[in-house]
């Protein structure tokens, strides 16, 4: 199977308006994905699935990841010289800036009829707020139907073009995002018979009147 | 978990007046059955218990494994699992309860008719298992409908799930029809159907049973705060 | 068989009814826990439709499952599966525990199999960190999923012929071998079905000679038990009749849609993770993969049967070439493993299908991210297809022949 720097080639190509940036892998798997942009998602990945020398008729995985907004501290050094005429002084400036969060949806894709593999594409949202549209990639493979609805259960991206996206593990009524990294679970704890610092402050708010008095230190 | 039942358990009536029991042994071998009719009442519940088909996950394939020929059920009475809640008087909740299927094991506790039991079988029916931590996970069934015997492990073996089975059994044949030590369907003022829980926004509606379930108060620890 | 002339028609009348609605057609899908699990639905076409509302307490679900049928008669023409009464958020409670503390939590993913769901997870971390792994360990591995996919295929055709209404025989028969495989699962790593016996790096225990002397001998009668089995089962002309051409399932489609496994197999397209990714030293046996013909039921189970078969074929080899040696890594790291910053996907063919794990790394003790590829989730994406135009009662044992495990549909 050809690299993945090929397939890159290839892609820009065929649609010289769409992004298609290659992620590297650290660590030793090496398994390198391909960034694809959001509008030109789907004709990529049709142009994945049909190309004849690749044929990704199988995608095995599809899933979400939260990677949530970071604060990021820049430090410069700035010399300053000393008036008096002495050794200048190195002053450091911290500039904190938020770099924004997004929701990323991955696809893990391999080719059934050329036993070759795999293929992986990102697609990742604007942030975690508002732009959370992604194109659906399940009219291109009907494996992403279920996990696409997973996704949007779970994390929230919402598929533009799935036919049928609604909640798949939690109930309808449920309003949160649950695997987002800033989720907090209901406070529905039994808590274990012997708490001690925040974990018995948040028990006394359970418990029935007052805890008993606790035995006098002999 | 100790031996002896928290609350003890009545001493059964005796079932023939002062008759000792070598002397109903003797009678029985003449062909002559002397009993109460308690006793006959709760013999028949005990041995011919029948369950609800209805395991949730993986304690379920135990308790399948617990009605085959190796464990066999069958030997207390309990093989004929019915799918129906309107013909089982014993719900073995085997497995996770999570909240998306608590309602539905309330309404089928509600659906079964008086006599009825329920067995929490399994760490994650207790008190939610293993997956404790999880926002879909329902921290034991006895938050919602009273359990009456607890089996621990994960999974518990068939013959922990046989051993819970004859717990049960010793306790049905220690009901009383009148008086205190009444059984549970028997006294009038004891609910039988428990309010079903609803679908809220961010977690079941209400998220416990107040009525059936109360914590366990924390220890107390000597000298810490 | 009657209902595979009508599928034709009905896939029409299914295609109509199915379409996005206007006013004129069935009102909003049932809500998961409305009162009644049966109501008609109005229809100007077809008049009167039920809806029922199959689980997720139901003997045939196998497990918490729920299936919305519409029905025309006895005829489904909707079929709109629900799932998440056994989601657990296992991917959640990964993330805040470390790699070894999740092993135990992939046993109680697909609970029929823990063997192999534990191999799924350990060679995906090890890929994750560049782990080896020694050559005993690799044998004893395939050795115990090749045990494993006997306990899961003798319990799906067991679970089978109980949702074709043999009410337990077959069942009984199928756990009297599980048991006797459990036995030696217990022997092993201590607990019958959760076994959490793999580690990164080989395998927690090394089996003794008394234990492979048992299990080879276990092996070398199984095939009298697979003999007697499908005297019993293959040729019944009840069976036959109720299975074959039931729930066809085309390749195209199939590969499409993800399908993976036996069902994929039954459909004739050759793909058995085991020969393409030739993982844990795979490619030193010689088996076949079966393949159907027609893609319906009673391929799905011959397709067990015989892969059953291959199965002993591979353990006879494994047990005669298994080497001396380590059964774990001793550069292996044990305490403290953080594996480098990264991504890693590691599948394995279960005997449900191609379960995979995704792993990332942010170079801490706990995975950043950790998802479970379901084989049993996705193989559910076309039972719709599979079931329009059957009667209710093949829906019951096409469901059953799909082979799911909630554990691990939910997670």
């Amino acid at each position: 199977m050809e690299s993945l720097e090929q397939i890159r080639d290839r892609l820009l190509a065929r649609f010289p308006g769409a992004a298609v940036v290659l992620v590297i892998n650290p660590g030793p798997a090496a398994e390198h994905s391909l960034l694809l942009d959001g509008t030109h998602g789907r004709d990529l990945a049709l142009c994945l699935r049909d190309d004849p020398a690749l044929q990704l008729d199988y995608c095995s995985n599809a899933t979400g990841i939260d990677w949530p907004d970071k604060e990021i501290v820049d430090v410069k050094k700035i010399a300053v010289p000393d008036s008096a005429g002495g050794p200048g002084k190195i002053i450091e400036e911290k500039t904190r800036r938020l770099e924004p969060g997004y929701l990323e949806a991955v696809y893990h894709l391999y080719s059934m009829a050329l036993r070759h593999g795999p293929v992986i594409i990102r697609l990742r949202t604007g942030n975690r707020s508002d732009r959370v549209t992604l194109p659906s990639l399940t009219p291109v493979w009907r494996s992403c139907e279920f996990q696409e609805r997973e996704i949007f259960d779970l994390y929230g991206i919402v598929f533009e073009g799935h036919r049928d996206l609604r909640r798949l593990l939690m109930w309808d009524e449920f309003k949160d995002h649950p695997m987002r990294k800033d989720y907090v679970d209901p406070d529905d704890y039994e808590w274990e018979p012997t708490p001690h610092d925040e974990v018995l402050e948040r028990a006394k708010a359970h418990y029935p009147p007052a805890l008993p008095p606790e035995a006098p230190k002999p | 978990m100790s031996d002896t039942p928290s609350t003890p358990l009545p001493a059964p009536l005796p079932a023939a007046g002062n008759l000792s029991d070598a002397a109903r042994e003797e009678l029985r071998r003449h062909g002559i059955l002397l009993t109460s009719l308690e006793e006959l009442y709760n013999w028949g519940r005990t041995n011919s218990i029948w369950p609800l088909q209805f395991g949730l996950a993986c304690c379920a394939i135990e308790m399948i494994a617990a009605a085959t020929a190796r464990f066999d059920i069958a030997r207390f009475g309990a093989e004929i699992f019915r799918p129906s809640p309107r013909q089982a008087d014993l719900m073995i909740v085997s497995g996770t309860v999570t909240k998306k299927m608590a309602p539905q094991v309330v309404r089928l506790w509600n659906q079964m008719p008086e006599p009825k039991y329920c067995i929490a079988m399994g760490a994650c029916a207790i008190s939610g298992g293993p997956f404790k931590q999880g926002y879909n996970v329902l921290k034991g069934i006895d938050r919602f409908i009273p359990v009456d015997i607890y089996i621990p492990g994960c999974p518990p073996r068939p013959e922990a799930l046989l051993n819970g089975l004859i717990e049960l059994q010793k306790q049905i044949s220690a009901e009383r029809l009148t008086g205190p030590g009444a059984a549970r369907h028997t006294r009038l003022e004891l609910p039988s159907e428990f309010p079903v829980p609803e679908y809220g926004a961010h977690d079941l509606a209400p998220p416990k049973n107040p009525k059936v379930w109360t914590p366990a108060p924390p220890l107390a620890r000597p000298g810490k705060a | 068989m009657s209902c595979a002339d009508q599928s034709g028609l009905d896939a029409e009348m299914a295609a109509a009814l199915g379409a996005p609605s206007p006013a004129s057609r069935a009102p909003a899908p049932l809500s998961p826990f409305s009162a009644p699990t049966v109501r008609a639905v109005k229809d100007p076409f077809h008049g009167d439709l039920l809806e029922v509302s199959m689980g997720p307490q139901h003997p045939s679900t196998h497990g918490v499952f729920r299936m919305v049928v519409t029905l025309d008669g006895e005829v489904i023409v909707k079929l709109k599966p629900v799932f998440g009464y056994l989601h657990r958020n296992h991917e959640k409670i990964a993330e805040n525990t470390s790699y070894l503390g999740s092993m135990p939590y992939t046993d109680r993913l697909d609970y029929l199999c823990s063997m192999t769901t534990n191999w799924a997870y350990a060679l995906a971390v090890e890929k994750l960190a560049g782990q080896a792994v020694p050559d005993r360990a690799q044998y004893i591995r395939v050795i115990l999923a090749e045990m494993t996919r006997l306990v899961n295929h003798s319990c799906l055709v067991g679970f089978l012929f109980n949702d074709l209404g043999t009410s337990f025989t077959p069942l009984l028969y199928a756990f009297r071998e599980r048991e006797k495989i459990l036995d030696l699962f217990e022997s092993l790593s201590g607990s019958r079905m959760m076994c959490n016996f793999q580690r990164f790096g080989g395998c927690r225990v090394d089996p003794s000679p008394e234990w492979l002397a048992a299990a080879s001998r276990l092996v070398d009668n199984f095939p009298r038990f697979l003999d007697e089995y499908e005297t019993m089962l293959t040729g019944n002309e009840i069976m036959l009749a109720r299975t074959q051409g039931v729930g066809i399932l085309d390749a195209q489609k199939a590969v499409n849609a993800g399908i993976t496994g036996p069902c994929l197999r039954a459909s004739g397209c050759n793909y058995d993770v085991r020969k393409v990714d030739g993982y844990g030293f795979y490619p030193r046996f010689d088996f076949r993969v079966p393949l159907g013909a027609h893609g319906d039921t009673y391929d799905r189970y011959m397709m067990r049967i015989l892969e059953m078969r291959e199965s002993v074929k591979i353990l006879r080899q494994a047990f005669k070439e298994l080497p001396a040696g380590p059964v774990m890594d001793p550069k292996a790291k044990i305490r403290g493993f953080r594996p480098k910053p990264g991504e890693a996907y590691g599948r394995i063919e279960s005997p449900k299908g191609e379960l995979g794990f995704y792993l990332i790394s942010d170079g801490s003790t706990n995975p950043y991210r950790y998802r479970v590829r379901p084989p049993t989730l996705i193989n559910l994406t076309l039972l719709e297809e599979m079931c329009l135009g059957h009667t209710i009662a093949d829906s019951v044992v096409i469901l059953g022949s799909i082979d799911i495990v909630l554990g691990e549909v939910d997670r």
